[in-house]
C-alpha cells in the first residue's frame, strides 16, 4: 500500500476515532451511548494527550450535541459528532435543521435497535428512519472502510455543503477488531484541504442564517438541496478514486462483488455484505452464478447506477437488516422504486433478515438464493427465521 | 448513632445483576419496601434499569415503565394523570433515575414537572457519572474526577441540583446516603405524605466508576457524609432548610484518597476541594440557621 506502513488492530469504533483525528475537526460535541461510546472515549483520550487539537464539548443530550454541531459549522469550523439509536432519534429535529442550513457536519452513527423494548443489537432502522432529513447517508462494512469513509466524508460534505452521516452496524463492525491500515497525517492533509466556507457567522461579514422566509424561498432552498444531492454520487466516486490513488483502496457509491454473468445478485448494506461475500464464494464454488451489489451510498440513492447495474440480471434478492412496520424492508422498497418501469429489470425479492440483530448465517443466504432464484417475487418483504 | 430501622419485605428480590457490593441495589431495596406495593415505577436507562431486570425477569415487584433517558419526569406525569383519571390518585408514581437522566438530559422534563408541581416522587441515584455506558462524566461529576470522557480530570464543578430544584419551590427535596438507611426510609415516608413534586437524591459510590473496593460502597458513602462532601439535608417549599446531620468529623482527604478517580490529585488540588466543601457546608448551615 502506498505510503502506508502503519497497520494496527482496531475495532470499527476506534478506526473511526483514528480517521476523525487524522481529518482534524475543529469542534466535536459528543454524547455517550452504547455502542458508540468507544468513539467518544478514544477521541477524548487523543484530546487529553494533545494529539487532537479540537474543541471537545460534552453537552447534556444529543439534541444539544447536534445543536452545537450546526452552530459551530455555521461559524466556519470543521465539525464531527457520533451517536447511535436513541441519540440519533433525539437529534431528529436538528438533522432537518442541519441540512436545511447546509451545514457540512460529519456524523458517525452506530446502528442499534431503538426502544421500546430496550436492546443494543445491530439493526439499521435508527439511521434509515432518518432517511428524509436531507443528509448524505453512507453505510460501512468494516473497520477499514469506516476509517477511510470518515476521512472522505469531510471532503464530500464540505465540497457540497451537505451534512453526511456514515453508519456501521453495532458490534459486528463497531466492536469487531481487524487489522486497519492507518494513512499518514501528511497524506490526509494533502487529501483534505482545510475548511474555509465563504458564508459563515462572522462579525466581519454580517450574514445571518435561518431567518423566516416565504413559501417560494423555502421551496427554492429545497431545490438547491436537490441540485447538491444530484452531485453527490459523482463526488463520492471522485473522492473514492482520489483516496484510492493515495492508499490503494478505492470506493464508489455501489460496489460489485463477483457480479459478472450473475443470474442472481444479492443487494444489501453494512455488515451483512461480509457474510454475503462468503455465501457468494460458496455458491460460485458450487457453480451458481451469484454476486453481491453493495449499497455504500444510500442517500442520495444512486438510482441510475442501480438500474445500470441490475439491467438484464434475472433475479435480485434484497436483504434488509431493518423493518419499516406496514411496508417491510426499506432497501427493498427503495430498490423496487429505483427499478420502476425498466423493461429488463430483475425479479426483486425482499427479505427481512437480521431484524433486531439476529444472526444471518452464510448458509441461510445460500438457501434463500437456491429457494428464490427462479420463484415469482411477492411485492411484500418476506420475514426470514 | 444510626439505628438500622427500615421496613424490609417483598418489593425487591435477590438475583439481580448489579455489581456485587453496589449500594444502589441496597438503596433500591429500602426505598421500594418503604413505598410498598401501591406504586408504579418509571425507570430511564441507567444502572437501575439493569438492576430492575432484563426480560423476562424482574427484581422489583411493582410494575415499571422502562422509559427513555430524557423523559422520566414527563412519563411519571403521564402515569399520574392517567391514574387520577381512573380514580386512583393515591398510587405512588416513583421515578428511579440516574444522575445523567436527572442532572443532564432529563433536567428539562424534571423542571417542567416541578413547575407544574406534579404529584410524583423522583429518586435520583447519584453515582456522579454515566455508569451504564461505562463511566463518562455527567454534570454531577465532581471537579477533577477522572471519567471516560474526562481522562485528565473534569474541569468544572458538580452541578448543585438541590439549589436548582429549590428555586422551583417544590414541597420537598432531600439528600440520602446508603450509609444512613433509616434516614433514607424516613425521608421516603415523609415525601410520600406530601402531595406535589418530591425529589430525593441518593449518593451512590460506584465501585468501578469511582474505583473503590467491592466492599467499600457503604463506607465511602459514609465518608462523603462525614466529610461534608455530600451533606444530608432537606429543603421544604424551596426555602426551609434542615440539616439531617449538622456536624462534620473528617477532612475530604481520606474520602478522596481511597477513590481511583481522584488518585492523581495534588495536595493543592485537595486543599482547593476542601475549601469548596467548607464553603458549601457553611452556606448550608447558614441557610438552615444552624
Ligand atoms: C437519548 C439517549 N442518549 C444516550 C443514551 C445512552 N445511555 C444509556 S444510560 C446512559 C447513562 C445514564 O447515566 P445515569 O443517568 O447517571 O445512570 P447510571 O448509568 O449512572 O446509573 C446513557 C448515556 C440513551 N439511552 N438515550
Ligand atoms: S456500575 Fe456502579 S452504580 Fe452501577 S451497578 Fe455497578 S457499582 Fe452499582
Ligand atoms: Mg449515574
Amino acid at each position: 500500500m502506498k505510503g502506508e506502513n502503519n497497520i494496527r488492530l482496531l475495532s470499527g469504533n476506534h478506526a473511526v476515532s483514528w480517521g476523525v483525528k487524522l481529518a482534524r475537526p475543529q469542534v466535536a460535541p459528543l454524547y455517550p451511548i452504547t455502542p458508540q461510546t468507544p468513539i467518544l472515549e478514544k477521541l477524548t483520550e487523543f484530546h487529553s494527550r494533545g494529539e487532537l487539537d479540537a474543541e471537545l464539548l460534552t453537552p447534556e443530550s444529543e439534541h444539544s450535541a447536534m445543536s452545537a454541531c450546526v452552530a459551530a459549522s455555521l461559524t466556519g469550523a470543521r465539525v464531527f459528532t457520533a451517536t447511535s439509536s436513541q441519540g440519533l432519534l433525539l437529534m431528529h429535529e436538528l438533522l432537518h435543521y442541519a441540512s436545511g442550513a447546509r451545514a457540512p457536519i460529519v456524523m458517525f452513527n452506530v446502528n442499534r435497535t431503538p426502544g421500546s423494548p430496550w436492546a443494543f443489537w445491530p439493526d439499521q432502522i435508527d439511521s434509515l428512519s432518518q432517511r428524509d432529513t436531507g443528509w448524505i447517508k453512507m453505510y460501512s462494512e468494516s473497520p477499514q472502510e469506516s476509517l477511510d469513509t470518515v476521512i472522505q466524508a469531510f471532503r464530500i460534505s464540505e465540497k457540497l455543503s451537505l451534512p453526511l452521516m456514515i453508519s456501521h452496524d453495532a458490534f459486528y463492525v463497531s466492536h469487531a477488531v481487524e487489522p486497519v491500515a492507518l494513512p499518514q497525517q501528511e497524506q490526509v492533509d494533502s487529501f483534505l484541504p482545510a475548511y474555509k466556507p465563504e458564508l459563515r457567522l462572522d462579525t466581519s461579514l454580517g450574514q445571518s442564517f435561518g431567518a423566516p422566509i416565504d413559501q417560494a424561498t423555502w421551496n427554492r432552498s429545497r431545490r438547491e438541496t436537490a441540485a447538491a444531492m444530484a452531485r453527490v454520487e459523482n463526488e463520492v466516486l471522485e473522492t473514492g478514486k482520489a483516496w484510492g490513488e493515495l492508499t490503494g483502496r478505492s470506493y464508489a457509491a455501489l460496489e460489485h462483488y463477483r457480479t459478472e454473468g450473475a443470474g442472481v445478485v444479492i443487494v444489501t448494506m453494512g455488515s451483512m455484505c461480509g457474510t454475503v461475500r462468503d455465501a457468494v464464494d460458496a455458491l460460485r464454488e458450487q457453480g451458481s452464478a451469484v454476486g453481491l451489489l453493495k449499497v455504500r451510498q444510500f442517500r442520495p440513492l444512486p438510482v441510475q447506477t442501480l438500474r445500470n447495474s441490475l439491467a438484464g440480471i434475472p433475479c435480485a434478492l434484497v436483504l434488509d437488516r431493518n423493518y419499516s412496520p406496514g411496508m417491510g424492508g426499506i432497501l427493498h422498497q427503495e430498490l423496487k422504486s429505483a427499478l420502476f418501469a425498466m423493461d429488463d429489470a430483475p425479479r426483486v425479492h425482499g427479505f427481512l433478515t437480521g431484524v433486531g440483530g439476529v444472526n444471518v448465517a452464510s448458509m441461510k443466504i445460500q438457501q434463500l438464493v437456491t429457494e428464490y432464484a427462479d420463484a415469482e417475487p411477492s411485492v411484500d418483504s418476506v420475514w426470514v427465521e | 448513632m444510626d439505628m438500622i430501622d427500615y421496613p424490609d419485605g417483598e418489593q425487591f428480590s435477590p438475583g439481580h445483576v448489579a455489581c456485587a457490593g453496589c449500594a444502589e441495589a441496597l438503596s433500591l431495596r429500602v426505598i421500594l419496601n418503604t413505598i410498598g406495593p401501591d406504586a408504579i415505577g418509571v425507570v430511564p436507562p441507567s444502572c437501575t434499569a439493569v438492576i430492575c431486570g432484563g426480560y423476562p425477569l424482574s427484581s422489583v415487584s411493582i410494575p415499571v415503565q422502562h422509559t427513555t433517558l430524557e423523559n422520566a419526569a414527563a412519563s411519571a406525569s403521564g402515569i399520574k394523570r392517567s391514574l387520577n383519571a381512573m380514580g386512583k390518585p393515591d398510587t405512588t408514581v416513583v421515578c428511579l433515575a440516574g444522575d445523567g437522566g436527572t442532572y443532564d438530559i432529563g433536567l428539562q422534563a424534571l423542571s417542567s414537572a416541578a413547575e407544574r408541581n406534579e404529584d410524583i416522587l423522583y429518586v435520583c441515584f447519584d453515582n456522579e457519572g454515566y455508569m451504564n455506558t461505562g463511566g463518562q462524566k455527567s454534570s454531577s461529576t465532581p471537579l477533577n474526577a477522572i471519567t471516560g470522557s474526562t481522562p485528565a480530570g473534569k474541569l468544572s464543578r458538580k452541578k448543585n441540583l438541590v439549589e436548582i430544584l429549590a428555586a422551583h419551590r417544590i414541597p420537598y427535596i432531600a439528600t440520602c446516603s446508603p450509609a444512613h438507611l433509616s434516614d433514607m426510609s424516613a425521608k421516603i415516608k415523609k415525601a410520600e405524605s406530601i402531595r406535589g413534586t418530591k425529589v430525593i437524591i441518593v449518593i451512590i459510590p460506584c465501585l468501578p466508576g469511582w474505583g473503590v473496593a467491592d466492599d467499600a460502597a457503604v463506607k465511602t458513602a459514609r465518608m462523603a457524609v462525614d466529610s461534608g462532601v455530600f451533606p444530608l439535608y432537606e429543603v421544604e417549599d424551596g426555602v426551609d432548610y434542615t440539616m439531617t446531620i449538622n456536624t462534620r468529623n473528617q477532612a475530604v482527604n481520606a474520602y478522596l484518597k481511597q477513590q481511583k478517580r481522584f488518585r492523581h490529585l495534588s495536595d493543592a488540588d485537595i486543599s482547593d476541594i476542601q475549601a469548596d466543601v467548607d464553603w458549601g457546608w457553611e452556606y448550608l448551615l447558614d441557610r438552615a440557621g444552624k
